[in-house]
């Protein structure tokens, strides 16, 4: 079974493979290396002209990814650490994101920056965090999250070949070495597709066959989507509560006009409880803006609402103050638990 | 992509910038624009010198103080206007007021120094499609306080970008002046990544536009990048009110370096009157035309 790796590898090739126009720009790309988490394996050797390897200048290949794409490229630029993006923000949020807009639509800037986050390797304060809600609701920026539900390779493709516009696309460390989910492992559930208002990135709605409605709505993404799923297989065989876990791959733009996406709208009508897991910190985080998005959408009727998140401190590298500091699946089934 | 690198022509360029900043900086207390502007008010040889040797599809980068590269780059006086006055016809719309200007092959963006990556970039990829476009990069000594101008710089070298930066001395960055600010001298910062850098202290647009073409030439021949570092003057504040240099000091700058007089002084009286008046008329058509333009639809 392909890994999530192998599959975010093989959408690389192909976008390399479709289109001329697409380059690729990042540090220690090279083969036999191929990128510090070997995403970018095999390119330097059959596109050498295509992938340029760097120098330890985050903002410089970002904006000059941003050059590229202003003039009719498609460039990728792998960062190596989730981390590093705040040495990208300035050109993410100032130059890049700003230019379609603020040159009145006269121009496209079709890029992807591609980045691993996420902890429980104990890498320590700076290379473990989850970072992505920074730059969550920046106008004019797709930020996606990959996922194992769906063939993560194809999502990168389409991001880099087929966007008019900037992403940032979030791959969870952890979620590499995980198989990309076949019907056969997910045969146990049912499972609802659909995608947000201009997005080809799907959300997933997943609930186990031949259970009772669900009485609790789970959203998470990326790793978490992982051990959410985990977690409603217990729910239901040791506690028989039965949730439904919806898991989208496009973080940022939201619903326009402050509205909940259709599938967490379908499922808080039914179930009126929500719980949002993500794994970067807790205060300001994705939840946050889901949370208050149902609020406003489901005003008076929401019988319940959790966020689970990582602990307001920095990530240790002691693995076990790590995994205290990070969300786990315990952390879900106590906070469902919480909502009942 | 144009013949202004006659002396008339050159002339008529370096009014056609005064005058719209001029006006622009006497209609402002009026009320008659939006937010802020960054005059270009003593350093009109450096955009009209520079920009007099571009081709078809070559590209230019700009700053904050982005009018006179624009007009020199052949950019329209009403849309420009009208961009301040954040009307429909403006550049963007009146989406990107003064300072976020794209037309063509001219961008600029309001962030110091955070447009020398996205440059370099522009150059990199004319050069990986194979077109012979080249890009010119305005830079100000403000800027080189940034450190992503060094990141570019070193990349730009290593991966022989086609670009030539131009680096626009005026001393001063809004208030501080250039002693309190910068250490070390400007032409080693490039030097230091093996980019040939040349430098003139002038503000006289022959001088400017015999250097630049130098460059230019080299680089179209043998690529990139290279450097010109050009000390010039800047005779308004920063913004509008924000002067705080000796007024002795400007005064004196403004008798002896003033681009116009420098230049000027090459043409007869009569020819100078005559571009004077020609250009005036106009920069106040296209004044008033884009008073009389319309608001955006909302």
């Amino acid at each position: 079974m392909p890994t999530v790796l192998d599959s975010l590898n093989r959408g690389l090739h192909q976008a390399f493979a479709e289109d001329a126009r697409v380059y690729l720009i990042g540090e220690d790309l090279l083969d036999p290396y191929g990128g510090a988490f070997k995403v970018s394996r095999g390119l330097s050797t059959r596109y050498p002209d295509r992938v340029w390897t760097s120098p330890v200048s985050e903002a410089a290949i970002v904006g000059v990814a941003a050059g590229m794409a202003l003039r009719g490229l498609r460039p990728v630029v792998e960062i190596m650490f989730g981390d590093f993006t705040t040495l990208i923000a300035d050109q993410v949020i100032n130059s890049l994101s700003k230019f379609t807009g603020m040159y009145n639509g006269q121009v496209v800037v079709p890029l992807v920056i591609r980045t691993p986050m996420g902890g429980r390797r104990g890498y320590g304060p700076t290379h473990s965090q989850t970072m992505e809600k920074l730059f969550l609701g920046v106008p004019g920026l797709r930020v996606l999250a990959a996922n194992s539900l769906s063939d993560p390779g194809e999502l990168l493709r389409k991001a880099i070949v087929e966007d008019t516009g900037p992403v940032l696309f979030i791959e969870n460390k952890l979620l590499y070495l995980k198989p990309v989910l076949e019907r056969e492992a997910l045969k146990d559930f049912e499972i609802e597709t659909a995608q947000p208002a201009q997005s080809y990135a799907s959300a997933h709605t997943l609930r186990l066959k031949g259970t009772p409605g669900p009485t609790i709505t789970i959203t998470a993404y990326g790793f978490m989507a992982e051990l959410a799923r985990e977690a409603l297989l217990r729910l239901a065989f040791e506690h028989e509560i039965f949730c439904e876990l919806i898991v989208p791959s496009q973080l940022s733009p939201f619903a326009a006009g402050g509205a909940l996406d259709l599938p967490l709208q379908k499922s808080l009508a039914s179930t009126q409880r929500l719980l949002a897991i993500e794994e970067g910190n807790y205060t300001l985080g994705w939840g946050a803006e889901i949370l208050a998005r149902a609020a406003q959408t489901f005003l008076g009727q929401l019988k319940a609402a959790q966020r689970v998140a990582a602990e307001d401190k920095p990530i240790a590298a002691s693995v076990p103050l790590e995994d205290k500091a990070l969300p786990n699946e315990d952390d879900i089934i106590a906070a469902v638990l919480r909502m009942v | 992509m144009r013949a202004m690198s006659d002396d008339a022509g050159l002339y008529r360029q370096l009014c056609r910038i005064r005058h719209f900043e001029e006006t622009v900086l006497d209609a402002f207390p009026k009320g008659m624009f939006y937010g802020t502007t960054h005059t270009y008010l003593g350093q009109e040889a450096n955009a009209v010198g520079v920009l007099a040797h571009l081709k078809l599809g070559d590209i230019v980068f700009s700053n904050h103080r982005c009018h006179g590269h624009f007009i020199a780059y052949g950019g329209d006086l009403r849309a420009l206007f009208a961009e301040l006055m954040g009307k429909a016809t403006g550049v963007c719309g009146g989406l990107g007021g003064s300072q976020h200007l794209h037309w063509k092959d001219f961008y600029s963006n309001g962030i110091l120094g955070s447009t020398a990556p996205v440059a370099v970039g522009t150059a990199l990829a004319e050069k990986a499609k194979g077109s012979k476009a080249i890009t010119i990069a305005f830079l100000g000594d403000g800027a080189l306080g940034e450190g992503v101008v060094y990141e570019s710089l070193n990349i730009a070298a290593l991966w022989k970008a086609p670009i030539l930066f131009v680096l626009e001395n005026n001393h001063i960055a809004q208030t501080t002046p250039i002693e309190l600010a910068l250490a070390g001298e400007i032409p080693a910062r490039f030097a230091a990544f093996g980019i040939h850098g040349r430098e003139v202290d002038t503000s006289d647009v022959r001088e400017i536009t015999e250097a630049a073409g130098e460059e230019i030439e080299i680089l179209r021949k043998q690529g990139g990048p290279r450097a010109l570092v050009i000390h010039t003057v800047r005779f308004g504040p920063h913004s509008k009110g924000d002067d705080t240099r000796n007024e002795k000091v400007m005064a004196k700058l403004r008798a002896t370096r003033d681009p116009l007089q420098i230049h000027g002084s090459r043409l007869s009286a009569r020819q100078r009157n005559d571009i004077e008046a020609e250009v005036k008329a106009q920069v106040v058509s296209a004044f008033e035309q884009a008073q009389a333009d319309p608001l955006p639809v909302l």
